[in-house]
């Protein structure tokens, strides 16, 4: 309902100068706030290639989490339309220009059948 | 006093619900304006100052939508959120609960744990206010019941939702209702939402798919057999039979999920309805929804003698966002204009809407 939204414009970064860490913003495609045990992964593709689920952490308002431990959080919260960080590591060094980002969120909705979350791929900039 | 109202004095006092003015109290659900809240280009209290500006007296609120940290919510917080309703005429007509069953990955929330989240739950609505409570349509029967004493106990009243595809007569709804009639209806109820009265197919949708791609005539298949009030059942595998991909295919069980049932199924369990989620998709213009016939609905609650909240719900931002910019104010003004003149508000004593 909100896939559209889950990149978050111009927030592609690196985070080093090897520029092998970088960290991109996203949000959740829901209408509520989840628990974080609830939120299965965030799923990042960049340029075509999967980062690996143990190359990503997870920060919201300031906690990060290993992506991988996010099941196990029971005292902590995804909100509503928070832009949540996800750190991630790569094996080559992000050129400056433009990137295609995607991003899956999966999510374990109590209410449905079927797996909740979405999908989102943009194109950002990095400096 | 009356007579002589009736006989054409133009009492300047008109006596609250006297003749042809309804006892249904209009509201707004906060859901209203989700796509302005998540992308934060409207703050909780703008939100709420915009609901009153429309006439609504209610307000009802998912807690874990609008109040971050939730369940801890703070003291400061429910002080801030009572001072709102005080400066805008309002009060907390419903909080929206859900049941996390899957909280854990492995295993399945025990009884006692869906039991205990429903008094966490019923403790947030007394602070923040709300005489009524919606359960979300996956809670068991059996919870219902057990939440139930704690409920009666803090003076709310556990609804449970409505919600399409489920109606009056389906048999999860049965189940719920022999448990709510063996309670005596005091400490649970339900919670119609307007989304089980789709008469016609909502067009924000079917055009959304036709933009995302979709084969025109599968569309016009989906929507012409909705339309009709078809048999729906097979429709995910007609439109597979067809060659529909996956947009196509999700039309379809969209299609599946949306029910048209006569609203005069509520009437003999108006004594268990405490609250209206009055969903709706798209308002043309002031009058009219495009789906949802509201001038037929309204008559029901009225017959029946229903005095709780109408609560507006918008739900069409997700289908146009990707074309259209969203304006959920608008949407939900019109709805209200609509409501005052159906339940017989007389113009000079309607505010904003």
């Amino acid at each position: 309902m909100f896939d559209q939204y889950i990149v978050c414009e111009d927030s592609l970064k690196t985070t080093d100068d090897n520029r092998t860490h970088g960290s991109v913003d996203v949000r959740m495609p829901y209408y509520r706030g989840l628990g974080l045990s609830m939120v299965e992964g965030v799923d990042l593709t960049i340029d075509g290639t999967p980062i690996p689920a143990e190359a990503t952490c997870f920060t919201v308002h300031g906690n990060t989490y290993p992506m991988t431990e996010l099941p196990t959080i029971l005292d902590d919260r995804w909100e509503m339309g928070e832009p949540a960080r996800v750190d991630f590591d790569v094996t080559q060094p992000l050129q400056p220009g433009e990137h295609v980002v995607s991003a899956a969120v999966r999510l374990r909705i109590s209410y449905m059948p079927v797996p909740g979350g979405g999908r989102d791929t943009k194109t950002l900039t990095l400096a | 006093m009356l007579g002589i109202a009736k006989s054409g004095f133009r009492w300047p006092w008109w006596p609250p619900h006297a003749d042809g003015v309804s006892t249904i109290k209009r509201g707004v659900s906060l859901y209203s304006y989700q796509e302005e809240f998540f992308l934060r280009t409207l703050s909780l209290e703008e939100c709420i100052a915009h609901a009153a500006s429309v006439g609504a007296t209610g307000i009802e609120v998912i807690p874990e939508q609008s109040l971050p940290g939730y369940p801890n919510i703070t003291d400061a917080q429910v002080t801030q959120w009572r001072g709102w309703m005080d400066r805008y005429g309002t009060s907390t007509s419903a909080t929206d609960l859900f049941l996390d069953t899957k909280r854990h990955p492995d295993r399945w929330l025990t009884h006692e744990e869906q039991v205990a989240s429903f008094h966490t739950d019923i403790d947030l609505a007394v602070r923040l206010g709300a005489p009524v409570i919606r359960a979300i349509i996956n809670t068991p029967p059996e919870v219902m019941r057990d939440a139930a004493p704690y409920a009666r106990d803090n003076g709310v009243r556990l609804l449970l939702e409505v919600h399409a595809p489920f109606h009056y007569s389906h048999p999860w709804i049965l189940e719920h209702l022999e448990v709510m009639h063996a309670e005596g209806g005091v400490g649970l109820g339900l919670m119609p939402d307007m989304g089980t009265f789709v008469e016609r197919f909502p067009r924000v949708v079917s055009d959304r798919a036709v933009r995302d791609g979709a084969k025109p005539e599968l569309v016009d298949y989906v929507v012409k057999l909705y339309n009709d009030h078809g048999d729906t059942h097979a429709l995910m595998d007609i439109i597979h039979y067809r060659g529909g991909g996956p947009v196509e295919m999700g039309l379809a069980r969209q299609a599946t999920h949306f029910i048209y049932r006569d609203p005069a199924e509520m009437l003999p369990h108006m004594d268990l309805i405490g609250h209206v989620q009055a969903k709706f998709y798209e308002m043309v213009d002031e009058s009219t929804e495009y789906s949802i016939p509201y001038d037929r609905i309204i008559p029901v609650f009225d017959k029946g003698g229903f005095t709780g909240f109408l609560s507006s719900e918008y739900e069409g931002n997700r289908h146009i966002q990707d074309a259209f910019e969203v304006d959920s104010r608008e949407q939900v003004r019109r709805q209200h204009a609509m409501f005052a003149s159906l339940l017989g508000e007389r113009t000079d004593q309607r505010q904003g809407a």
